[in-house]
């Protein structure tokens, strides 16, 4: 008997057929008639008072509809938040300036070329001061961003007293370190975009928007306008990435709805790049100190991460939740007696922070592993050794950590085996050697990981993560609705919101599999909130781990009804029934069958339905799963370093993933490919630099660059498999993994090719620059 | 001013100001929304269309500058239906993620097999580093075009890096 | 994003956009557009009169003079980087345009425009000044001849009087070896130079005869390292009189420190690439 069983293999994408063809509809694609264009003036300064707006000169200009200040809509509120602790964000500046690229005004015009012209005409009085831009400095409250301490929040767990007197024991090891990881630019490469209509008879809003959080922005959209839910349509169509900065409510969304309520029409944004810079989050930007402390035969027995996290100006979505997520994978992989982390949350004259890919996990683990890393230089032991030895053991799950998380599962041992078999590490250290000896300096970089996924369950977030502030109830399952139509094809409609992951091609395979039906008569529908049942959104590499088994969940209660259905067509028991290749058939003899497109024709005529059986088959599914997830991965790079000019070479890089049980390999390797490169943009390049009155410096990709294909090798890459119990599907999520791992295997890789040079730390981004000094810092220049 | 050039093989007058760029009439004026904006400063690629047989970044093109040119655009690839071997490389071996890069990944693309029908590995990788892509770390793209290289050079392309099933 | 409003016009002989620039103070040339159009989209730049000089005829080729190879106002970066005789008798143009933006942008921009631009870490000024080439310029009031060295005059500042056009370069065949060697931003020879060097020699009897060197993204302009010239000309064509002269490559330059280096490790790199670029152009003369 043939299979129709698509999960866990590498099916071709649905998306790929309009995205390769250039007919995939993004934002900005979407056209209205009589649609206007919005532009918006922002501050050149990051803290300043505003005296005076004049917009008279830009109102007179040709083409103009409308100029919006903080008058105009203060009766709107602040922009909402899903965290809403500190200080909200004001839709328009209002009085003051918190960071450079706030917005002062909106001019609203025929088009984007006739708005932007009269947004220079718009007339700013500004009163610059002195801004807190510097983290450590911002955090002693010498400059205020808003009228209290910048210190709004601390996150603390586990416990300060028992790590003082292991780091105080006279038969330890203790290394500590200072460092940074710096402020990041997301940079997805479609910029947001926003469409707004609100159509005055209907009393609707359809807001088309770059988001990867539809329900929550149609929320936030009703609330802010005191409209019902079912009033407004938020539609999310072909998003170009996200990678966290779109899982956000913005003051544009809400500015281009609220124009068009008053003018009437249809009114877009699209921010430019260098905007982009500015009118988005940004991610990372923590200042910590990590300690860490081992017997000399390397048993680490305590762990802290004390320091700050850099909020910007204002708290968006999640912005003050973010280290949070630090914190819970805070002691990684190991089995650590002791673990303090405590991260103070502090206001900066700077755009805000908030979701970056990984968000607090590639901070945490960033700390973690380069304190190992230090601890095995320090002990002389092998990094790879030290680690092993350390890890939670297979037998010792489910494991509660010292913060409190109990995680599912992992081989963390047999993963790392895996890594060092495929890399030949003696014979790359065979290499590295020969290399010394001719004056070249190869590094080799091993770091493991593991994070914490597939954000959920409910009520591990209860109170502290609320959507209340969108009007949404506080929940983190995920929805599916499957539908079998008339014809016999199938709509799955998902809570999820896609920005490239996949979801049409994997959410289909697995209804495809339920329900027998052909993977082509399948089609997977998304980011439409008067489609979809409430769903949360695609972040924190939850969608596989709980927007899947949602699902399953209602294909395999359409199969139910289906079974139900063909029993009576029959005359067989529905338990007899199975569904493949379009055909459901009695167990065991396969020539009792109905066709599937017949049975579905059946389940919509009531009078050919046993008794009890209403018509129709669909059904829709939520899931919350008992458990976060909790995958891992082993990852190492190998790199050269030209010390005379701190030149970094990546030559290999391998990675060995577990995010459990595999959907689609072909998209699980893409989405570790994705993010390992993402780790090693943080890793080698990108940096938002401020300078001291706090203006970015690095707004435009001509300063903020990130990899191109030239700067990356062909990855080498492994799976191993340790499924989770958290879920039905027993996967993990993979989004975020390969960002996670990566950024410190980098930075291990270098340091180990500076050893000989005696260089012992480093920060990020590890452009030429930093690394030639760091070398000079040891006194040791590389010169000749 | 009036701008006349041929544009997916048909001939083509639009009406524009001297400051209208090349990527806003073929978006705007022509409707062809498969070309991208991603940036402004000529570093992400996502805009890249042929002129006259090249590559260029039409963002950074004044729409007046393409008089009488013949500029072909993702929409413009497919032959009858069929697809480019370009277009089949990104579909059957994972080279896109988002899509978003993906037109101006592929046009480049397009045009480096133009100019080097067997490039190597790093050939390929610095013939696409004027195209930003944030979402796939650019190794399924590089496998993408070595299928179509194979492909257009008559070749049979190297096998996949999964267990290939047709759904 | 999207430029101020601008009058355009598209010249069909140089002579005519000589006359238009002539008659409009605030005017702009247009060839390739790689630098002009993004300041313009960024605003930085608002010319009222934009003059396309794309459409002239015959500023596209590269041409073999005997004693010079001559470049048009309209060579493109590719050109210059895809040219056998460049390459053969300025490898360092050729070597230094490959290295330029990227495909797109070496397919759109010019050495000319490029020349005109005067960015502080542009690659093939370095090469261009290295070479001793020079620049011919013309108004509506006739022409003048300036030395690349001379050029470049100060931070995204050329010799050009508004009303004029650069519209050849010629490059002397003086023989030689010479080569173009940099640390771009993301590392390796990408994108612009953080800093970079180009060398020209000529060796005799295991001398070096005569020699150039220019650096590009160090101080205010690509420039001519006049220390290393001066200590590199007559010196044994030894690595210790390369590493020696190479020393004295900061000699004279403001340097400038920016996002991608302190003026400490620019004054290094300097020494460095004056070095590597010496030493590959000897290798290349020899």
């Amino acid at each position: 008997m043939t299979t129709t069983r698509l999960f866990g293999k590498a099916i071709k994408r649905k998306e790929d057929p309009a995205l390769i063809a250039g007919t995939g509809r993004y934002v900005e694609d979407v056209r209205l008639p009589g649609e206007l264009s919005a532009i918006f003036v922002r501050s050149p300064y990051a803290r300043a008072g505003v005296n005076s707006i004049d917009t008279s000169a830009a109102l007179e200009m040709p083409g103009v509809h409308a100029v919006y200040t903080i008058e105009d809509v203060r009766h709107l509120g602040s922009l909402l938040a899903q965290v809403p602790v500190g200080t909200l964000k004001p839709l328009l500046a209002d009085g003051q300036i918190r960071h450079v690229g706030e917005a002062v005004a909106m001019v609203v015009g025929d088009d984007k070329y006739l708005a932007r012209d009269a947004a220079d005409a718009v007339e700013v009085d500004y009163d610059p001061m002195d801004a807190a831009v510097d983290l450590e400095d911002a955090a002693t409250d010498r400059i205020t961003v808003h009228d209290a301490s910048n210190v709004i929040h601390t996150w603390e767990a586990g416990d300060s007293d028992g790590c003082a007197e292991a780091f105080g024991r006279d038969d330890v090891v203790v290394v500590e370190r200072k460092m940074v990881n710096q402020r990041l630019i997301p940079v997805p490469i479609e910029p947001r975009a926003v469409l707004a209509e609100w159509n005055p008879g209907y009393g609707t809003v359809n807001l088309w928007s770059t988001t990867q959080i539809p329900h929550a922005l149609a929320g936030a959209i009703a609330t802010t306008f005191g409209l019902d839910a079912n009033d407004v349509r938020v539609i999310a169509p072909e998003v170009g990435g996200g990678f966290g900065c779109k899982l956000n409510v913005y003051p544009d969304e809400i500015l281009c709805t609220f124009a068009s309520k008053m003018l009437g029409s249809p009114v877009r944004w699209t921010e430019t790049r260098r905007e982009a810079a500015v009118s988005t989050i940004q991610g990372r930007g923590w200042v910590a100190t990590a300690k860490i402390a081992a017997t000399r035969e390397g048993d680490i027995v305590a762990y802290e991460l004390a320091g700050l996290a850099d909020m910007g100006a204002y708290s968006q979505n999640f912005t003050i939740a973010i280290p949070v997520l630090g914190q819970f994978t805070a002691p990684g992989q190991y089995d650590i007696p002791n673990v303090h982390f405590k991260i103070d949350c502090v206001y900066t004259n700077t755009p805000p922070t908030d979701a970056y890919r990984g968000a607090g996990r590639p901070e945490a683990a960033y700390y973690l592993e380069r304190s190992v890393d230090a601890l095995a230089a320090d002990l002389d032991m092998d990094p790879a050794e030290l680690r092993r030895r350390n890890y939670v053991k297979p037998e010792d799950f489910p494991f509660t950590t010292k913060v409190g998380m109990v995680m599912d599962s992992g081989q963390y041992a047999a993963t790392l085996d895996r890594l060092l078999e495929m890399a030949d590490v003696q014979g790359l250290r065979a290499e590295q050697t020969e290399a010394r000896e001719k004056g070249r300096y190869l590094g080799i970089g091993l770091t493991t990981y593991v994070e914490n996924c597939g954000l959920a369950p409910s009520a591990m977030f209860e109170g502290g993560f609320s959507w209340a502030g969108y009007g949404l109830p506080s929940a983190f399952n995920e929805s599916a609705t499957v539908r079998a139509n008339p014809d016999g094809s199938v709509t799955v409609v998902t809570g999820t919101g896609p920005t490239g992951q996949g979801h049409e091609t994997t959410w289909a395979q697995i209804a495809s599999d339920t329900l027998g039906v052909p993977f082509d008569r399948v089609k997977v529908r998304h980011g439409d909130t008067h489609d979809s049942p409430m769903g949360i959104g695609t972040f924190g590499s939850r969608s596989a781990a709980v927007g899947g088994p949602a699902v399953a969940r209602a294909a395999g209660r359409v199969q139910e009804k289906a079974a139900r259905i063909a029993a009576h067509m029959l005359e067989a028991a529905a338990e007899d029934i199975r569904f493949e290749d379009g055909k459901a058939f009695v167990a065991g003899s396969p020539e009792q069958s109905v066709d599937w497109d017949n049975l579905v024709a059946t389940a919509y005529q009531q009078y050919q339905l046993p008794e009890g059986l209403e018509a129709g088959l669909e059904d829709v599914a939520f899931f919350d799963p008992t458990n976060a997830t909790w995958p891992y991965g082993a990852h190492m790079a190998v790199v050269e370093v030209d010390p005379e000019t701190g030149d970094v070479e990546l030559l290999r890089y391998l990675a060995v993933d577990d995010c459990g049980t595999v959907i689609n390999p072909m998209i699980v390797a893409g989405q570790v490919q994705g993010g390992i490169a993402q780790g090693i943009g943080q890793a080698m390049f990108e940096e938002a630099v401020y300078d001291e009155q706090g203006s970015l410096l690095t707004s435009s990709l001509a300063d903020y660059p990130i990899p191109t294909a030239a700067d990356m090798p062909s990855f080498e890459m492994d799976m191993t498999v340790t499924p989770t119990d958290a879920n039905p599907l027993g996967v993990k999520g993979i989004g975020e993994a390969g960002t996670i791992g990566s950024a410190q295997t980098i930075v291990a890789a270098v340091l180990d090719a500076l050893r000989p040079l005696g260089v012992e730390t480093i920060d990020m981004p590890l452009r030429p620059k930093r690394v030639w000094q760091a070398i000079q810092d040891v006194g040791q220049g590389g010169e000749g | 001013m009036q701008v006349g050039l041929t544009v997916n093989g048909r001939p083509v007058s639009v009406e524009v100001e001297p400051r209208t760029l090349l990527v806003h009439l073929i978006r705007e004026n022509l409707h062809l929304t498969g070309t991208h904006v991603g940036c402004e400063t000529s570093y992400c690629g996502a805009c890249t269309v042929l002129v006259d047989g090249t590559t260029i970044k039409s963002c950074t093109m004044l729409a007046v500058q393409a008089e009488g040119a013949e500029i072909t655009t993702i929409e413009g690839l497919a032959d009858d239906g069929q697809l480019h071997p370009v277009q089949e490389g990104f579909w059957e071996r994972h080279g896109l993620q988002c899509g978003f890069c993906t037109p101006g990944m592929i046009m480049s693309a397009v045009g480096l097999l133009a100019d080097n029908p067997d490039p190597s590995e790093d050939e390929i990788r610095h013939g696409i580093d004027g195209n930003l892509c944030r979402c796939t770390g650019y190794h399924n793209i590089v496998r993408a075009i070595e299928y179509a290289a194979a492909k257009m050079r008559g070749d049979t392309p190297a096998p996949a890096e999964w267990e290939e099933v047709p759904a | 994003m999207y430029p101020r409003s601008f009058e355009y016009v598209a010249p069909a002989t140089i002579d005519e956009a000589l006359t238009v620039l002539a008659d409009n103070e605030g005017a702009k040339v247009l060839a390739g557009g790689m630098s002009l159009l993004p300041l313009m989209k960024l605003r930085l730049l608002s010319p009222e009169l934009v003059v396309d000089i794309g459409r002239i005829p015959g500023l596209d080729q590269i041409e073999d003079k005997g004693d010079h190879i001559s470049i048009g106002a309209l060579v493109r970066h590719n050109q210059v980087a895809s040219s056998e005789l460049i390459q053969q008798h300025a490898t360092a143009l050729a070597q230094a345009a490959s290295w330029t933006g990227d495909v797109q942008v070496r397919n759109r921009g010019t050495l000319c425009g490029s020349m005109a631009h005067a960015d502080v870490a542009a690659d093939q000024p370095a090469a261009v000044i290295a070479l001793g080439a020079t620049m011919v310029v013309k108004s509506s009031g006739g022409s003048r001849e300036i030395a690349a060295g001379d050029f470049v005059v100060d931070v995204m500042t050329s010799a050009l009087e508004p009303d004029e056009i650069l519209v050849e370069i010629k490059l002397p065949k003086r023989g030689g070896g010479s080569a173009y060697d940099k640390l771009g931003r993301r590392g390796g020879h990408s994108d612009y130079a953080v800093a970079g060097a180009s060398a020209w020699v000529r060796r005799e009897n295991g001398r070096i005869a005569d020699a150039s060197v220019a650096l590009t993204g160090v101080g205010t302009k690509p420039m001519l390292a006049h220390g290393v010239i001066e200590a590199i000309q007559g010196a044994d064509a030894t690595d210790d009189a390369i590493a020696a002269a190479a020393d004295r490559a900061a000699e004279g330059v403001t340097v400038l420190e920016d996002l991608y280096g302190s003026v400490e490790y620019k004054t290094h790199l300097a020494k460095v690439f004056a070095r590597r670029a010496l030493s590959q152009a000897l290798a290349a003369a020899s």
